[in-house]
């Protein structure tokens, strides 16, 4: 718990002290890389811990991104009529309210919250869905069902509709059977085109935004305009907390029974089922977990300023980037992925003026580090383990981390 | 206790096992002798579920277990230390020896059962929080053996324990394999079902023992009356 609260605290500074002070453009960087940070470590619960090589990471975020983005926006519209952020000041002031009438925590944040968990099992949810068949197949084919997994979620956010944004509709076009109360013109309602079964022509209905069943407002996100309009709560606040508790769960797992099967899965998977360990069931496990802080993350960015969640964030692009991070760090080690994480972050920044070479850069890096690292920063270390100072002292002598058992004749 | 009954693998095109049958008993060592690629790891692997047979049946105190999956094997108390060890060599030899007793929860055994296993082979002790990817060839095999321990087998499978080891470390592992099949006081009182190349040891240690050659069980008996046959002296322990 004590890491948990140091966690809590430590996103609360992020949001109070070091914001004001660093201006708006590199907090936006800070905030980047808290989000690029739970990526990356609830990837290294995969690729890292039972070295499964999963590349379709980006699929998990852009599902709990729009699972969450249809929380706040439909759920905002629903309790208050709007869709503006209500939250405290944890997650950032909106401007127009009187800083000191507004409350630490506000309602919104709790929307805020459980669309965040609601982005995080819906993720986790398709990570079972995905993990169970697919993680009988080994290697190359996992990568490549995994990598086509990520493509099908871009497509299929493609084909959705439009978002539905209510307008103030005549009471008799809404309820034409019922009669109008006294001092009521119109009723904020949805459009919905419908084919007329006896026509066979399209035509426009409207619905009361209050009448609306959730279901019938899932499938209206966006389609190939992309997700807008999601209420802007992320704040450096959110960004780190979810971090901290990322990383504190992938630690817990790590030093956790259950996490040591999948860490034995990596090493060796047979002598790992010869130890007793259901191999399928904790890749599995490891997949639904990974996807729920993948989908956490996502709902974070859906809900991040000057983000456009679209089809494009399930893509291989995304995928791919958060794959690097936890490469270049070391597959298997969580602070390998958070510093890795921070670099891959900022060096397209730091290379903004030559946006034309940011990949050939990238693919440097990578062949560079594959070359004088291969098994990536900190292998499968944790940056304060002696091994890995051990191994920077000798440079070119033999790397203890390296040896690979069961090398006799 | 084991019944293997006609059991046949094949590897995709290539048939591994055709027909194979044995038996161990409670409290015995049971020793399986053959050259390379006669099929005895691939028996060994039928065994633990680890290969699926394509025809036979095999038994474990009377409940088939050849369409079990492998970690619910473990759990029957039929436990492998596999060939070329198949140790987590990225973690502690700690770490090795606890994932050995991944299938039981009672915490103040399993330390128990550690502290024992330290006993037996007190070089691990002295390597406990080293990785295991580093520990010597021998070293390695005291920890595949302490690992496959941990779970309280009640059938212990070893795959060539000796493989690729010093004569004196040999000595050492089957007097602890002796020691292991020892009836309580002295020792644990496992049934243990041995693979070997070292046929001369083997058939030393041995209750009972069987031949596979190229697929197939030639010969089997008490292990002393197989030690003192012609064929398995020419052909196994170097002539004379
Ligand atoms: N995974 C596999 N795929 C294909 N063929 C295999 C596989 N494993 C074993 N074989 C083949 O099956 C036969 C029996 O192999 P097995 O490993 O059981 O022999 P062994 O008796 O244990 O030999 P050794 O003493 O060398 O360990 C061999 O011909 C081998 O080439
Ligand atoms: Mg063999």
């Amino acid at each position: 718990m004590l890491p948990l609260l140091i966690g809590l605290v430590f996103a609360a500074v992020m949001q109070l002290v070091v914001k004001p002070n660093i201006g708006d453009y590199p907090a936006k960087l800070v905030l980047d890389i808290g989000i690029a940070i739970s990526l990356a470590v609830s990837l290294t619960m995969v690729n890292g811990f039972t070295g499964q090589f999963s590349m379709g990471h980006a699929g998990f975020l852009a599902v709990g991104g729009y699972a969450a983005g249809i929380v706040t926006y439909y759920g905002s519209q629903r309790i208050w009529g709007d869709r503006a952020t209500h939250g405290g000041i944890l997650s950032g002031r909106p401007l127009a309210i009187d800083p000191a009438t507004l409350p630490l925590v506000g309602h919104g944040d709790w929307l805020f919250l459980a669309a965040l968990v609601v982005g995080g099992l819906v993720a986790a949810l398709l990570g079972f869905l995905v993990g169970l068949p697919s993680l009988r197949l080994k290697g190359d084919y996992l990568a490549i069902v995994t990598l086509g997994f990520g493509e099908i979620v871009r497509v299929m956010i493609q084909q959705t509709n439009a978002t539905l944004k209510p307008q103030d509709i005549a009471w008799e076009e809404v309820y034409p059977a019922l009669p109008r109360p006294a001092g009521v013109e119109a009723v904020a309602s949805y459009a919905f085109d419908v084919i007329d079964p006896a026509t066979k022509l399209g035509r426009t209905v409207y619905q009361a935004v209050s009448d609306t069943p959730a279901w019938d407002v899932l499938t209206h996100v966006g389609g190939s305009l992309g997700f807008t309009g999601i209420p802007k709560y992320t704040s450096l606040f959110w960004v780190y907390i979810v971090a901290s508790i990322t990383i504190f769960a992938a630690f817990r797992l790590k030093q956790s029974t259950f996490g040591r099967a999948f860490l034995s899965i990596r090493e060796d998977e047979v002598a790992a089922e010869a130890m007793g360990v259901n191999t399928t069931r904790y890749k599995v496990w490891a997949f639904v977990i990974s996807a729920f802080f993948a989908g956490v993350a996502g709902g974070l960015f859906a809900h991040t300023l000057g983000v456009g969640l679209s089809a494009e964030t399930a893509g291989f692009l995304k995928s791919f980037d958060i794959i690097i991070m936890v490469v270049l760090g070391g597959l298997g080690s969580i602070s390998g992925a958070v510093i890795a994480a921070v670099v891959v972050t900022v060096l397209p920044e730091a290379l903004r003026d030559i946006p034309q070479y940011r990949l050939i850069i990238y693919a440097l890096a990578l062949i560079l580090i594959m070359i004088f690292r291969p098994k990536g920063l900190l292998g499968t270390h944790e940056i304060w383990d002696r091994a890995v100072w051990k191994r920077v002292r000798r440079r070119g002598g033999s790397e203890p981390g390296k040896a690979k058992g069961g090398s006799s004749p | 206790m084991l019944e293997v009954r006609d059991v046949s693998v094949s590897y995709g095109a290539i048939k591994a096992l055709h027909g194979v049958s044995l038996t161990v008993e409670q409290g015995q060592i049971v020793t399986l002798i053959g050259c390379n690629g006669a099929g005895k790891s691939t028996t060994l692997r039928a065994i633990s579920g680890l290969v699926k047979p394509s025809a036979g049946s095999i038994h474990f105190e009377g409940k088939p277990v050849s369409r079990m999956p492998p970690h619910e094997i473990v759990r029957l108390g039929v436990v492998q230390a596999p060939e070329g060890r198949g140790i987590f060599s990225n973690m502690t030899v700690r770490e090795n020896i606890d994932l050995g007793a991944f299938t039981r929860s009672d915490k103040h055994a399993i330390a128990a059962d550690r502290e024992k296993a330290m006993e037996l082979f007190p070089r691990l002790r002295e390597r406990i929080s080293q990785n295991a990817g580093t520990l010597s060839g021998g070293e390695q095999q005291m920890l595949a053996i302490a690992r496959a321990l941990m779970a309280r087998p009640r059938l212990l499978l070893l795959d060539e324990p000796s493989l690729g080891l010093a004569p004196q470390i040999v000595q050492t592992i089957f007097k602890i394999i002796r020691e292991l099949n020892a009836p309580p006081p002295r020792g644990a009182g496992t049934t243990i079902l041995l693979v070997e190349q070292n046929a001369h040891m083997a058939l030393n240690i041995a209750h009972h023992a069987y031949v596979l050659e190229v697929g197939a069980i030639t010969m089997q008996g008490p292990a002393a009356q197989l030690a003192a046959s012609d064929e398995v002296r020419k052909a196994y322990l170097g002539g004379r």
